[in-house]
């Protein structure tokens, strides 16, 4: 009678988890579609920003400038800029959330600050995976610090004339031939995944 | 036989003494300099046997000392202040520059206990370590190829956290400033036309307005005590000028409880409504022991040469503000000189500077114009109170623009100086001992640097 009670709490135990692990498994978002969701998102706010606010009041209505030292000239911020701050306090934020740890940096073949030019193997080739065949993403893992990511890279194109003035125009950019609808950079997303 | 067992009970009894001295020094003891591992540096002597203050209630979790540092210096390491926050480095494409300078945690870079490491911005690095992760900069700056590392932080040219006066845009944009300025006066005091938007101002019971001799609000044995000089002091100030009664300052609200009368009343009483400028004091070398809950600085602890009159005197509000007059000249110069006895300080009154202040105390100049030891060590600054109002308060953390002393460009020299001539004066060493009787003999080529990057520009350009 012991044994068959004990027997009987296993079975419903291994029921039990068993039903949660289907659950979890049916709930679980693929990491490539999480990576493409968290882009979606990025890349919806980051052209609202530029178009609706940036290019409006500065090239439309003339009313303020954008700049990159947008504290000491008292003007918006560059939607680079709006998109990095996103960035760290994502960052920030996220190492409170141990479940919701993903990081994500835009980054250039010509990059205005050098600090954001490709680092890494799967950065390089994927920046450049984006920038030859339009309209496709370039997805890799990788390994950094001893822990492996899911690396996913999205292009990223000048959408308002707000994009490719400043980048030909500044002193260190070492394109000055953009043209609306060119691929100017990527967006580089990594979700850490076991293994 | 009983030699053995006295020695022993001897052995025992020394063995018992020593173990009950440490474990109540290091339990309830203030002063627990016994335990320091080596001298601590300048920026912490003072705090050295608050060993919580840094250490929390741990010696090993990195984390949590970490949390302890940004406790006192967290606003200063935050954008637009710091160009290297801990953000940019937690990215995993960082993760390889981290194994060479772990730049997530102070103490990488700023080791305690070991003040032979230190120079004088209290970095324990090697200077060259910039090389970390800018060893290319030659590529992209041709004008600084063939620069020494070790020279990165050279005076008037990069700090690692605290670069906003010397970025190249700033550079090219102030260039051409001559060394002194058309306008020449510091930013405004503005407490009283922002009364209305701070929240944490006690409204309900000090309304602002003008009160008077029949207003005191003192129970009435004090009143019997306050001589007719407290009055009159009292009624020359902003305090009677704007609603602050007696019962501002002398009743003091601590957790909340019952208010209670206090006769000399410290700086939790002056927070209760000037807390940003109480907050800047117990970060800074003057109060920063309060914070810490112990007894307050005086000269005698100082490492800074001091006025042997002085040496005793305990360093609070009231050391430099008077208990119920404020004069502005006791405060920013007569109360320094008081304890401050270095070469630059007793310098001062040699100074063109000091000319000036005594033209505007005589009225001869406009309010703001003349420079006394407060206009560049607790200059009127900017603070972000939220993220809705930004206030001028004096800073009172005269630590904050001290080192490296290219800080104080943007706080101080630039209200009446152009960049050029300040960052020559502010790196010639022997200039600021003199108190800035003179000129720079120095020159530092970081404006003429931005001015050759930017013409190349304008050629690249043709002009645009």
């Amino acid at each position: 009678m012991k044994y068959s009670k004990i027997a009987l709490s296993l079975g419903l135990a291994a029921t039990l988890s068993a039903t949660a692990a289907t659950a979890q498994a049916e709930n679980t978002v693929p990491v490539k579609a999480m990576a493409d969701a968290l882009h979606l998102v990025m890349d919806s706010d980051r052209t609202v920003y530029t178009r609706k606010i940036v290019n409006r009041l500065v090239k439309k209505e003339k009313v303020i400038k954008a700049s990159e030292h947008f504290e000491d000239d008292k003007a918006l911020v560059l939607p680079a800029q709006m998109f990095r701050f996103g960035a760290e306090m994502v960052k920030q934020r996220s190492e409170a959330l141990p479940d919701v740890n993903f990081s994500y940096s835009l980054q250039s073949l010509w990059p205005i600050n050098k600090q954001n030019a490709p680092k890494t193997d799967a950065e390089k080739e994927g920046l450049k995976f984006v920038a030859e065949n339009k309209g496709t993403n370039y997805y890799t893992e990788e390994v950094l610090g001893g822990q492996k990511y899911f690396t996913a890279v999205y292009a990223d194109t000048g959408v308002a004339p707000v994009c490719v003035s400043c980048h030909n125009d500044h002193k260190d950019s070492p394109k000055t031939d953009f043209k609306i609808g060119d691929v100017m950079g990527g967006v580089v997303i990594r979700i850490p995944v076991d293994g | 036989m009983n030699r053995n067992k006295n020695i022993w009970i001897i052995w025992s009894a020394l063995v018992a003494i020593v173990v009950i001295y440490f474990g109540y020094t290091l339990l309830e003891g203030e002063d627990r300099t016994v335990f320091v591992p080596g001298e601590m540096t300048g920026g912490h002597h003072q705090i050295g046997i608050a060993c919580d203050a840094c250490h929390g209630e741990s010696f090993t979790d990195m984390d949590a000392m970490q949390k302890t540092c940004e406790s006192c210096h967290g606003d200063q390491r935050k954008k637009p202040f710091d160009s290297h926050p801990r953000s940019k480095f937690t990215d995993p494409r960082n993760a390889d520059r981290l194994e060479n300078i772990n730049a997530l945690y102070c103490v990488t870079c700023h080791v305690e206990h070991k003040p032979e490491l230190a120079d004088k911005t209290g970095v324990t690095q090697p200077a060259d370590f910039c090389i970390h992760c800018h060893a290319d900069v030659g590529e992209n700056r041709p004008s600084h190829k063939d620069m020494e590392f070790a020279t990165c932080a050279s005076a008037g040219c990069h700090n690692y956290h605290n670069n906003r006066s010397l970025y190249t845009d700033f550079l090219v944009k102030h260039m051409d400033a001559p060394a002194l300025l058309d306008s020449r006066t510091v930013p405004e005091k503005e407490y009283a036309s922002v009364l209305d938007e701070i929240m944490s101002y006690p409204h309900d019971r000090y309304p602002v307005k003008k009160i008077g001799l029949k207003d005191i609000d003192a129970p009435i044995k004090i009143q019997f005590k306050t001589t007719d000089e407290v009055r009159h002091d009292w009624m020359s100030t902003a305090h009677a000028k704007s609603g602050a009664n007696c019962s501002a300052c002398h009743m003091l609200v601590i957790d909340d409880k019952e208010p209670v009368w206090t006769d000399k009343p410290d700086h939790r009483a002056c927070a209760q409504c000037h807390d940003i400028e109480v907050k800047h004091f117990t970060q800074g070398k003057h109060g920063m022991r309060l914070a810490q809950g112990l007894s307050p600085m005086t000269p005698a602890m100082a490492r800074l040469p001091m006025n042997e009159e002085a040496i005793d005197k305990e360093l609070g509000c009231n050391s430099c503000h008077q208990a119920h007059e404020y004069k502005l000249d006791t405060a920013s110069v007569d109360a320094c000189l008081g304890c401050h006895a270095d070469e630059h300080s007793q310098s001062y009154k040699t100074s063109p500077h000091y000319d000036l202040w005594l033209k505007e105390q005589a009225g001869e100049l406009p309010e703001g114009s003349g420079v006394s030891c407060a206009t560049c060590h607790m200059p009127r600054v900017d603070v972000d109170v939220n993220d809705w109002l930004r206030r001028t308060v004096v800073q009172h953390n005269q630590n904050a623009n001290l080192v490296p002393n290219e800080k104080m460009l943007r706080s101080a020299c630039l209200n009446c100086h152009g960049l050029p001539f300040a960052i020559d004066s502010l790196a010639d060493q022997q200039l600021v001992n003199k108190n800035f009787r003179g000129k720079p003999q120095v020159h530092i080529e970081s404006v003429d640097l931005a001015r050759k990057d930017y013409l190349r520009h304008l050629d690249k350009t043709g002009g645009e």
